[in-house]
């Protein structure tokens, strides 16, 4: 068939203009689509490792007891012998946390001086929920980060659920594209106070107070 | 292609009517050797009469960064990408521990107390805005405002 000769161009170049327009149209309503599937997908978090949420209540559940994991030096942790006779504060959480946990263990770290009862009247115990990345050397330079003596634990996969199962703390894994390894972790955001005879006595959430937490600090080293 | 221009054009002819202005400050965590993420906390002043969002981040110290906001409802610690963050005119957005943080992941070296991180924040409309943010241990008033 032969070249439809153009009689005249203008009409045409217009037409050409609106379809151009219709791709762009289509084209952002794909991308606006496109957008909208990642988004739900992202909030949809495929939860692939999770111990069930506890109640960290002192009634009646029996939180804690002796653990073992890993120090940052490599060593096996025993709680049992470690932390013998001290009061401590545990906290769960992982070194690719930018936010909660630098502010947890800066405010932990802060109430341990405030407290002004001796250089370390209880221990800080960091537990990480995030053991494939989090070697003890990670642990170890992390717990560094606050000038403070910080424990600082790992293990393996299994060691840390159990871990996180006696004290009652949530965690799971999140699809995040905007993290390091696309993903990140939810976890138990309480700090949980062991007295010296290694019973669980409270907790501190993140928004209490000073005073209060450092009411609940006083009643551990007590 | 004109027609694109025509559009891009039809965009953004509100701006030259108000235009935003924006004045950004903040601080960075120190992170140590090995900790591949690192957290930044700004307040973004938008002096202007237009509305801005800030689109995009920035910095020579890191592979990633991105806005992300923390939350701890139900005593759980989660951390979601936060989006574009709109500044509306005449208002100061202000991140804070705890909420919304600037995320810099991939660091290239820690993070020093007293060294500057250099970031470049992209807005919509007023562009790029570059600043450099002191490494301290918390925030400047730290000590002073007790919630």
């Amino acid at each position: 068939m032969p070249d439809m000769p153009t009689t005249d161009p203008r009409p045409n170049a217009a037409l050409r203009r609106i379809r151009l327009l219709v791709w762009v149209l289509v084209a952002l309503a794909a991308l606006g689509f496109a957008y909208l599937w990642l988004t739900t997908q992202r909030g949809d978090r495929s939860e692939m490792a999770v111990t069930p949420q506890g109640q960290a209540s002192s009634s009646g559940v029996q939180l804690g007891g002796p653990f073992t994991l890993t120090g940052a030096d490599g060593k096996p942790f025993s709680s049992a012998q470690a932390l013998a006779g001290k009061p401590y504060v545990i906290f769960f959480g992982f070194t690719h946390c930018p936010d909660v946990c630098p502010n947890t263990l800066a405010r932990l770290a802060q109430l341990r001086q405030k407290l002004n009862a001796g250089p370390r009247p209880f221990e800080i115990v960091f537990v990480t929920v995030d053991p494939e990345r989090d070697t003890p050397q990670a642990v170890g330079s992390y717990a560094q980060l606050f000038n403070t003596p910080i424990i600082g634990l790992t293990g393996t996969r299994q060691q840390i659920d159990q871990v996180a199962k006696q004290h009652a703390i949530y965690q799971a894994k999140v699809k995040d594209p905007a993290s390091p390894d696309g993903y990140t972790m939810d976890h138990g955001a309480a700090a949980l106070l062991f007295g010296r005879d290694g019973r669980f006595v409270s907790t501190i959430a993140q928004e209490e107070g000073d005073d209060v937490a450092l009411a609940k600090l006083r009643r551990i080293v007590a | 292609m004109r027609t694109l221009l025509a559009f891009t054009a039809l965009l953004s002819a509100p701006a030259l009517a108000a235009a935003p202005a924006i004045h950004v400050t903040g601080w960075a965590r120190p992170t140590v050797a090995g900790q591949a993420a690192g957290a930044a906390y700004l307040t973004i002043h938008n002096a202007g009469s237009g509305a801005d969002r800030l689109v995009g981040l920035s910095s020579p110290a890191a592979a990633m960064v991105s806005v992300h906001q923390t939350s701890t409802a139900g005593g759980v610690a989660r951390m979601r990408p936060a989006g574009p963050l709109a500044v509306a005119p005449n208002q100061t957005m202000t991140m804070g521990a705890g909420g919304l943080h600037v995320m810099l992941m991939g660091l290239k070296a820690p993070l020093r107390p007293g060294a500057r991180l250099p970031l470049t924040l992209r807005f919509e409309r007023a562009g790029l805005v570059r600043t450099n943010l002191l490494i301290q241990m918390s925030a400047p008033d730290a000590g002073h405002a007790h919630h």
